[in-house]
């Protein structure tokens, strides 16, 4: 980050690890308006070129013993497909397009956002709240359209006592509401904080005393950032996967 | 990049005049449409590449390659009936070839047999043939010595007759020897 030392007056120590997620126009300084390309269209659309690659243009050759490549896609596939079916069973299945681009989409946008000098656009809110969004959109409407009034039983838990039960009501209603918060809260923190805490340990590399450790830490950093560019997308599938359940089958 | 303040109408509320971030960018609901915009056109894309392309596609792969191991297990599995099948045709023509060995040798023992008794019998048939017609010259030996027995005993009474001085007579003596031989 060039921008940084030169915006740094006096000082050698400049910290700013919330840059790297500002949004650029891809074309000149104008102001941002809804359909400008951005640096988020670009990585956006490399995460698209990276799903291509890996699911479509791997298995062109349809080869019964796989190729390396398409082994990894069919990973993909069977990974999504059985946690899907294990979770909210047969029926569960004809929403697996659905899941697997969300998985897709996360996981290919984490791990493009670990090449340096890339733009993480799963870090943003205001990509992982219309992900959220629509899975609690998605969830509710099915949940409703699939069993009508009775979908509301999510909130009476008959199995607890009568008293409790308005209690419980409350308590999982705000719960159900709070789903699409933490849903897309967790994906963004933790791949933001990952980020930043990267930069900033990037920062104490221009102390020539302290840059072995930086690199050190910087090279920790980054091999928990994988895991986590993986973990956050499984977490946020598997969470899908559950929420349909719930919608598919409303008891408790 | 950004070397000098930028005038402020470029930089927005979330950028400061040297293009760093205030704050965080996230918190920026300046960039939210077009950040929204763009990601619903993507997974928009991902969806229906996912949904007419790729997915479809691997479900085929998978279908067509768990067909081939059944097929081929399949095949195995027939190979294997074949093979056992092959070998009770092999079993049984043994078996088969065996039980003919053995009745031909039956067959060729009884033959011989045949044939040896029929050689018994021609060979005890000449056999009794030659003894009988033994017996019979054995007979006429006999008949023979019996007649020169007479004569000699005939011969021999009257020269002893004649010896002791008598007078031989030939009637008396030859009745008598008669008497003597037919006893």
């Amino acid at each position: 980050m060039a921008t940084e030392t030169t915006a740094a007056e006096g000082s050698s120590l400049v910290f700013h690890p919330m840059d790297q997620f500002i949004v650029k126009p891809l074309f000149g300084d104008g102001a941002i308006a809804w359909y400008t390309p951005t640096n988020v269209t670009l990585w956006l659309f490399l995460a698209i070129a990276a799903i291509f690659a890996l699911l479509v243009l791997s298995t062109s050759k349809r080869a019964i013993v796989p190729t390396r490549m398409q082994s990894v896609a069919e990973l993909a596939y069977g990974f999504i497909y059985k946690m899907l079916e294990d979770i909210c069973g047969k029926e569960g299945v004809k929403y697996f397009p659905y899941v697997m681009t969300l998985f897709m989409f996360i996981v290919c946008a984490n791990f493009l956002g670990m090449l340096p000098m890339s733009f993480t656009t799963t870090s943003h809110f205001a990509v992982t709240i219309p992900l959220a969004l629509a899975v609690f959109l998605t969830v509710t409407v099915l949940g409703f359209v699939k069993n009508g009034a009775s979908f509301l039983g999510l909130f009476w838990v008959s199995s607890a006592p009568l008293a409790l039960r308005p209690v419980l009501a409350i308590i999982e209603l705000i719960s159900y509401f709070v789903r699409p918060v933490s849903h897309s809260i967790r994906l963004a923190g933790n791949v933001m904080a990952g980020h930043a805490v990267i930069k900033v340990f990037a920062g104490f590399a221009a102390i020539a005393v302290i840059s072995p450790v930086s690199v050190l830490a910087i090279t920790a950093m980054y091999g928990l950032e994988v895991l986590v560019s993986f973990i956050q997308a499984y977490v946020f599938t598997i969470l899908t996967c559950v929420y349909l359940k719930d919608a598919l089958h409303p008891s408790h | 990049m950004a070397t000098e303040p930028l005038a402020k109408e470029v930089a927005g509320t979330c950028v400061d005049a040297y293009g760093s971030a205030i704050g965080m960018p996230q918190l920026c609901f300046d960039w939210f449409p077009n950040q929204i915009f763009w990601l619903v056109i993507t997974l928009v894309v991902i969806f229906l590449v996912l949904s007419r392309v790729a997915l479809p596609r691997i479900a085929a792969i998978l279908a067509e390659r768990q067909g081939t191991i059944t097929n081929d297990l399949a095949a195995a599995e027939d190979l294997k009936a074949k093979a056992v099948e092959a070998e009770e045709a092999y079993n049984k023509a043994l078996a088969d070839a065996r039980s003919e060995a053995q009745r031909i040798a039956a067959e060729a023992r009884a033959e011989i047999q045949s044939g040896l008794d029929d050689a018994i019998a021609k060979a005890d048939l000449e056999i009794a043939a030659k003894a009988a017609e033994s017996e019979k010259a054995i007979a006429d030996i006999r008949a023979g010595a019996l007649e020169s027995i007479q004569v000699v005993a005939k011969d021999t009474a009257a020269e002893l007759v004649t010896a002791l001085g008598g007078e031989a007579d030939a009637k008396a003596i030859d009745s008598a020897i008669d008497a003597q031989t037919k006893g």
